[in-house]
């Protein structure tokens, strides 16, 4: 587990999550976004966050609440899930963030190959997730979506798109981030 | 992108609108939020909103009546109404009453951004087309109609009158006055003007291929109809029809001619189906047609249809002052196209233009610039660049009375000194014509003995 300095982005779990995937996601993020990254567990009754008419999990509330937990020495908290998330205009989420704000979320749920009928990929799922961890960290950094078809701030509504892009963040993107 | 699309997001419920707020500011959007219908239309009196995403069930004024009075305040605003799946009956009502498009909730992500990168699309198209639209009425200002004299300012009133109705009007004046010009200005500031203006030169045609090509025709009408054809008043729908030397139409055209403008129907040549044509019709005669019709070549009852409105051009030489205005022009246009440096033109060629009777009006002042422009090599045009009166040029007249003699003289010796012809191309009487030759002591020259 990496050490929390004054500037650093935490990511915070919650659930199960295997604990190489969690060490092996801090490098990329930490060489992307040019800040030290603190990986901890947290603990959240998530059933408070379920809806039962739609069987899914409130983002907006969840949001809130990682926005709430988030450690104050922290520059950026990131909350990873395992759950379906929703907001209620949208049928499904991947993931969240206030807008040049501390905090986002981002669910593996619909990461996973198996729920389009593919067989599990570890690799595919780790990629998508630093992916989308980046892209939900860079609206914290105030870049909204971005044109570019390989910029990690494009928008993605299917996993397909998450996988067209790349991990990293166009010169424009960076510069907007002031990380250049 | 290039323009910042604002979307106004009207919804009573908070969650609702907060989720849309974060959604679209993510997406680059301006965003800005009302709780129900009354703040909403307030906001847009104050603000522009390129979309409104609203609810149709809000308490107070619901959705579609929103929608309905933003359609009367601001007509191009895009209005996306969102619905609950039982209520898609109203969302269609609101498709009816103007709006966009509908979503129902909760939506997909991918519908949503499709749906608003559709609006945005459309709103840029909107966009360009009314830019596209300013620029092609800028480019239809009809420049070449150039006079500052009070009768080409008569011409133009009357032309400002005309345009926005749908009369037809007549356009009289001698040949190479600018009679198609004038049914350009008039199509051009017309409602009509992002539709086609057709022009027909009636003179040019045959009466049967007139027939074609104003009512067209259906494969194996005649021989050679490969194809069938759209006629001239077909391809003028919704714009102007411009019917040049009317006067030139045989006497069953007359009658074909005059069944169409009344009825706006045709059938075209070897078919049977009536076609319907919503067309201007403005025509141009340098002929009196108000004798032609004395005299029975023009049809008393077409003259008083297609003569609502008579615009008369005036020939260049009662309007001299025009002359250097229209020189100057000519030379812009013509020094521009050419790619040569602007030239000046000397006043001595001024004078002598505006001595000038100009038969063929502003057509031949146009060739006669272009050619001074073409053969002169100085930067200013002289009088040894114009091919009018080169004999006369050649000799050192300084005063009117010479230049008369002179030019009579000329005229006597081209018809042989034959006195009536002479008379008649000068447009004096033969009396008046003896008078001048005996003032100037006019005599045949050797060659002409």
């Amino acid at each position: 587990m990496d050490q929390p300095d004054q500037k650093h982005i935490t990511i915070l779990s919650f659930g199960y999550f295997d604990k190489d995937f969690l060490d092996k996601l801090a490098h990329p993020v930490r060489f992307e976004l040019k800040t030290d990254v603190s990986i901890r567990e947290a603990h959240l009754d998530l059933s408070e966050y379920f809806d039962p008419s739609r069987r899914q999990y409130n983002g907006n509330r969840l949001l809130k609440t990682v926005d709430e937990m988030a450690p104050p020495d922290s520059l950026k908290t990131i909350g990873l899930f395992q759950v379906d998330l929703f907001i209620p205009i949208l049928t499904y989420i991947f993931g969240q963030a206030y807008l040049n704000g501390r905090s986002g979320i981002v669910s593996l749920y619909r990461l996973l190959n198996e729920r389009y009928g593919m067989a599990h990929d570890e690799n595919l799922l780790f990629e998508r997730t630093i992916k989308e961890v980046i892209h939900e960290l860079g609206h914290t950094f105030g870049l909204i979506h971005c044109h570019d078809p390989s910029c990690v701030m494009r928008s993605g509504t299917y996993v397909e798109d998450i996988d067209q892009k790349d991990a990293h963040l166009c010169s424009v993107c960076r510069e907007k981030a002031g990380l250049k | 992108m290039a323009k910042q699309i604002s979307i106004l997001i009207v919804d009573d419920e908070e969650t609702v609108r907060d989720s849309l707020y974060n959604w679209f500011l993510e997406d680059g959007y301006h965003v800005e939020c009302a709780e129900n219908a009354k703040q909403a239309l307030a906001m847009m009196e104050s603000g522009h909103f390129d979309i409104v995403l609203a609810d149709i069930k809000m308490p107070g004024m619901d959705g579609l009546e929103m929608l309905r009075r933003i359609k009367s305040l601001k007509r191009d605003t895009m209005v996306i109404v969102m619905t609950a799946f039982a209520t898609v009956n109203t969302a269609v009502k609101a498709l009816k009453d103007g709006a966009f498009d509908y979503v129902t909730k909760p939506f997909d992500p991918d519908d949503l951004s499709h749906l608003i990168r559709n609006a945005s699309k459309q709103i840029v198209l909107q966009e360009e087309n009314e830019t596209l639209k300013d620029h092609i009425s800028s480019l239809e200002r009809v420049e070449d109609l150039v006079g500052r004299s009070e009768a080409m300012q008569k011409v133009f009133r009357e032309i400002e009158n005309v345009a926005p109705t749908n009369s037809s009007v007549i356009i009289t004046g001698e040949s190479g006055t600018g009679k198609e010009l004038v049914a350009r200005a008039i199509h051009a500031n017309s409602p009509r003007k992002f539709y086609p203006l057709v022009s027909v030169h009636c003179g040019a045609l045959s009466e049967s291929l007139l027939e074609s090509e104003l009512f067209g025709h259906e494969k194996g009408a005649f021989t050679g109809a490969m194809y069938n054809r759209k006629g001239r008043f077909e391809m003028a729908d919704s714009g102007t029809i411009f019917l040049d030397e009317i006067a030139t139409i045989s006497t069953k055209m007359q009658i074909e001619l005059l069944r169409v403008i009344e009825t706006k129907t045709f059938v075209r040549v070897g078919g049977n189906k009536e076609i319907t044509s919503d067309f201007r019709v403005v025509c141009a005669t340098n002929k009196d047609l108000k004798t032609l019709v004395d005299q029975g070549a023009f049809r008393e009852d077409l003259y008083y249809r297609l003569n609502v409105v008579n615009i008369h051009i005036p020939p260049l030489r009662e309007r001299i002052e025009d002359i250097p205005l229209l020189a100057d022009y000519f030379i812009n246009k013509y020094c521009t196209t050419m790619n040569r440096p602007l030239l000046t033109i000397d006043q001595a060629v001024l004078d002598r233009l505006a001595l000038y009777p100009f038969p063929g009006n502003i057509r031949e002042l146009e060739n006669m610039i272009e050619r001074a422009i073409v053969v002169g090599n100085g930067k200013k045009i002289m009088l040894r660049d114009l091919p009018f009166g080169k004999e006369i040029l050649d000799n050192d007249i300084e005063s009117l009375d010479e230049f008369e003699k002179a030019f009579i003289q000329q005229i006597l010796n081209k018809y042989s000194w034959n006195i009536s012809r002479t008379a008649k191309a000068l447009k004096v009487d033969r009396v008046t014509l003896y008078n001048k030759i005996k003032k100037y002591d006019l005599k045949p020259s050797d060659q002409q003995i």
